[in-house]
C-alpha cells in the first residue's frame, strides 16, 4: 500500500516537500548529481537524466516563512552581499556559504544548526534562466564560482512585443538543445528523448491540475483561500516534472470541488470582499498579512505570481518552440501592455474588488513597473488599489502596523464602492 | 446624541465628542501617543470639558496607529479614511489631502461627492514626516512650536535631502558647522518635508481644493512650502490634528443612528 494513501492535500503537502528533499540528499550519498535550479527554469532535462533537483528560491522562501530567514542573511552580509540584493539570492548564498564551510572542516557552523532551513545537499551544477529576471544570472555564476561547478544558463529574451514572435522561439528551443548538449557531457550519457517525452506528459499533468486549483477562486464565496496556492506553489516549483506534484494538486483540487458542492467556503461566511495580491507572498509575515485580510473578511481571489507556473505546452511538439512558448511568455518577461492584460483578466475571473501591490524590496522587476500597472488597471476597471512595502525574504522591510493601516483603507474602499454599488 | 472619535497617533492622542453629527463639543489632543498614558488623559479631558460620561456615547469609533490597542472602542476604520470624512466636513471642497503626522505622511484623493479615489503613504522611513521634523528641531536646538517663526526669517533655502532622516541630519550638521544661518536651513528642513509630502500628492494628481492636515499642518512653514512646491493655495484643516477623531465620531454617529 502507498504511504500516501488516504492523505489530504495538505498532508500530502507536508509528504511531497520532505521527500523532495530526501530525493536529494539520497541522491548525494549514493555520488549521484544534485542540481540547484532557477524556479521557472525548465527542470525536464535534469530530471530526464535522472538529477536530483533543489530550488533555491522556495528553499529561501521556506527559511523565511520558518523565521530563519535573518541568520542566513547575517551570513551573506559578512560575505558582502549588498543589502539591496535579491534576498532569496542572499539567504541562499548564506546558506550555502554554511554547507560549503561545513564540507571544508567537517563541521557544521553553529547557525546552520540553529536554523529551521530544509537540510538539502550542495549542487554538482545549477542551472539557470532569465525568463523572471536577470539577478538568477549573476546569482548562479556566484554559485558555481564559489563552487567550481558546472552552470548551465538557458537565455530567454525579453518578450517588448506580443504575441512571441517565431524567432524567439526558435532561439529559445536552440537554448534547450544546448543545455541537453551540456547536460549529455556532465552526465557522460545521451539524452533520453523517450524518457523526455515522459517527463514532458508529467509536467503537464502537474500544471493541469494546479491550474484545477487556481481556477477555483472564480466562485462567488470562493471555496479557495488563495493564501493557499502560496503554500502549494512550493511543489509546482519544485517537483512539477515528478508526480509528487500532479498527486499533490489533484487531491486538493478534488477537496475543493467537493467543498464547492458542499457548499464549504474558504471563509465560511464570512467572505465579504475579494482581492487580487500582486507580487511574490511576504514570507517571513505570511501568516500577519492573512490574518490581516481575514480579519477584514476579505479574501485572496487573484494572484499572478503562483500562476507564473501555468507552464501549459503541447508535450509531442519535437521542436519544442510549444515548450519555449511556455516558458517565455511569463507575465514578468512581457511588455507592460501584455502585464496589464494578465493582471486584469485575472482579477475580472477572481472577480476581485481590488488589489495589493506588493511593493518588493527585493524584486525590482515585480515592483517598479507596479505604479504605471495599477494606474492602467484603475483606469481600465475602476477598481481601487493599494501598495504595501515589504520584502520576499527579509523581515526587516515590512512594517506590520504600516501594512493593517493600507489594507484596511483598501477594504473600506473596497466596501464603500460595493455599497454605493447596491 | 453624543458620539466620540478617538485617534491614538504614534505622537500624539485625540478623542473628539460630537453632538449629533455636527457640533463638535470637545475635541482634546495629549501630545503622547499609543502605548503611553496619552489616550486616557485625553478621554478624561474630553468627558472634562463636555461634562459628559461615558454612558451619555452611543458610539465610539477609534482610528490612527493605536486603533486597536483602545479599549472600549466599538470599531476600528482606517486613518484614511476618517481624515477623508473629517476633511470634507469641514471642507467639502476638498480634492487632495496632505495629511503628516508624526510617523506616516499621506495624500489622499477625493472624488466629487469626498469619496476617496486613491491614496499613496510614505514608505517604511520617517523622511517627511513629524518624527523628521522632531530629529531636525533637536539638532537646531529649537523647538517645533518656533520652527515657523524662524522660517520666516530666512533669507534663503539650504539644500536638505528629503530621501532619508539619517543623512538629512547629517547635511543639517555640516550646514550648521560650515556657517550657514539656522533659519535658512530651517526653511531648507520644511522644503524637505514638503517636498516628500508633495511626491505622494503628484502620484494621485493634485487637485484643488488642497488641504493639509495632521500635527505638521500646525506648522505654517511647512505649510508655505507645500503650497510653494504644488504651485497652490493651500487650506489649513481648522485644528488639524483632530480632524482623524472628528471623522471617526462622524463614522461613529453614523454607526450609531443605523443601531
Amino acid at each position: 500500500m502507498s504511504l500516501t494513501q488516504g492523505m489530504k492535500a495538505k498532508q500530502l503537502l507536508a509528504y511531497f516537500q520532505n521527500r523532495a528533499d530526501q530525493d536529494a540528499r539520497e541522491a548525494k550519498a549514493r555520488g549521484d548529481l544534485v542540481c540547484w535550479s532557477a524556479s521557472v527554469a525548465p527542470p525536464e532535462f535534469c530530471v530526464t537524466m535522472g538529477i536530483a533537483m533543489i530550488y533555491p528560491e522556495t528553499h529561501a522562501a521556506g527559511i523565511g516563512a520558518r523565521k530563519g530567514a535573518m541568520d542566513m542573511l547575517e551570513v551573506a552580509d559578512r560575505k558582502g552581499y549588498n543589502i539591496d540584493c535579491c534576498s532569496y539570492g542572499r539567504v541562499n548564498m548564506g546558506y550555502m556559504e554554511c554547507l560549503k564551510e561545513t564540507a571544508i572542516t567537517g563541521v557544521k557552523p553553529e547557525v546552520l544548526v540553529n536554523s529551521p532551513a530544509a537540510d538539502v545537499p550542495l549542487p554538482d551544477l545549477v542551472i539557470t534562466c532569465n525568463n523572471i529576471c536577470n539577478t538568477l544570472l549573476k546569482w548562479y555564476e556566484n554559485l558555481a564560482a564559489e563552487l567550481d561547478i558546472p552552470c548551465i544558463v538557458i537565455d530567454v529574451p525579453f518578450n517588448h512585443t506580443m504575441p512571441i514572435p517565431e524567432y524567439a522561439k526558435a532561439y529559445i528551443a536552440d537554448q534547450f538543445r544546448n543545455a541537453i548538449s551540456q547536460l549529455e557531457v556532465i552526465c557522460g550519457r545521451p539524452f533520453d528523448w523517450k524518457k523526455f517525452k515522459e517527463v514532458k506528459d508529467q509536467t503537464q499533468r502537474s500544471v493541469y491540475h494546479w491550474n484545477r486549483i487556481a481556477d477555483m477562486a472564480q466562485y462567488k464565496p470562493s471555496p479557495l483561500n488563495g493564501f493557499d496556492l502560496f503554500n502549494y506553489m512550493a511543489l509546482i516549483v519544485a517537483c512539477r516534472s515528478l508526480d509528487y506534484a500532479e498527486i499533490t494538486f489533484k487531491a486538493f483540487a478534488d477537496e475543493l470541488e467537493e467543498n464547492l458542492k458542499a457548499g464549504i467556503y474558504a471563509f465560511k461566511g464570512a467572505e465579504k470582499t475579494r482581492f487580487q495580491w500582486e507580487g511574490i507572498a511576504v514570507w517571513p509575515h505570511l501568516g500577519h498579512t492573512f490574518k490581516s485580510m481575514k480579519g477584514l473578511n476579505s479574501i485572496m481571489t487573484g494572484t499572478a505570481y503562483p500562476a507564473l507556473w501555468d507552464l501549459h505546452y503541447d508535450a509531442n511538439d519535437e521542436s519544442m518552440h510549444s515548450m519555449a512558448e511556455a516558458y517565455t511568455r511569463i507575465y514578468i518577461n512581457t511588455c507592460l501592455q501584455n502585464k496589464v492584460d494578465v493582471l486584469l483578466a485575472i482579477m475580472e475571473k477572481g472577480k476581485v474588488d481590488g488589489t495589493i501591490y506588493h511593493l518588493n524590496r527585493s524584486c525590482k522587476l515585480m515592483s517598479f513597473l507596479n505604479v504605471e500597472t495599477a494606474e492602467i488597471i484603475k483606469e481600465k476597471n475602476g477598481l481601487p488599489y493599494v501598495s504595501v512595502d515589504g520584502d520576499q525574504t527579509d523581515p526587516r522591510v515590512f512594517s506590520p502596523a504600516q501594512f493593517d493601516t493600507r489594507v484596511q483603507a483598501l477594504v473600506e474602499m473596497m466596501e464603500a464602492n460595493m455599497a454605493a454599488a447596491e | 446624541m453624543y458620539t466620540m472619535g478617538v485617534d491614538v497617533g504614534s505622537a500624539s492622542s485625540k478623542v473628539l465628542i460630537l453632538k449629533d453629527g455636527k457640533d463638535i463639543v470637545a475635541a482634546e489632543v495629549v501630545q503622547v501617543g499609543t502605548g503611553s498614558s496619552g489616550p486616557q488623559k485625553a478621554l478624561e479631558k474630553a468627558y472634562e470639558v463636555s461634562g459628559l460620561t461615558r454612558e451619555d456615547i452611543s458610539y465610539i469609533v477609534a482610528t490612527g496607529y493605536g486603533r486597536f490597542n483602545f479599549p472600549g472602542a466599538d470599531k476600528q476604520i482606517s486613518e484614511i479614511s476618517c481624515h477623508a470624512k473629517g476633511i470634507v466636513f469641514l471642507v467639502p471642497t476638498a480634492r487632495t489631502i496632505i495629511d503628516i503626522g508624526g510617523q506616516d505622511a499621506k495624500a489622499i484623493r477625493l472624488d466629487d461627492k469626498g469619496g476617496i479615489k486613491q491614496f499613496f503613504m510614505n514608505d517604511k522611513c520617517a523622511a517627511g514626516t513629524g518624527r523628521f521634523l522632531e530629529v531636525m528641531a533637536r539638532v537646531l536646538e529649537t523647538t517645533l512650536d518656533e520652527m515657523a517663526g524662524l522660517d520666516e526669517q530666512a533669507t534663503d533655502t539650504a539644500p536638505i535631502s528629503s530621501t532619508c532622516t539619517v543623512f538629512a541630519e547629517s547635511e543639517v550638521i555640516s550646514q550648521l558647522s560650515n556657517g550657514v544661518s539656522r533659519n535658512n536651513i530651517i526653511k531648507g528642513v520644511h522644503l524637505s518635508v514638503a517636498s516628500r509630502a508633495c511626491g505622494l500628492a503628484y502620484r494621485g494628481g493634485v487637485e484643488k481644493d488642497v488641504v493639509m492636515t495632521g500635527g505638521v499642518a500646525k506648522n505654517a512653514g511647512v505649510v508655505r512650502a507645500v503650497a510653494g512646491v504644488l504651485k497652490t493655495d493651500v487650506i489649513v484643516a481648522p485644528n488639524p490634528q483632530t480632524t482623524g477623531a472628528l471623522g471617526a465620531a462622524l463614522f461613529a454617529y453614523e454607526a450609531a443612528q443605523k443601531k
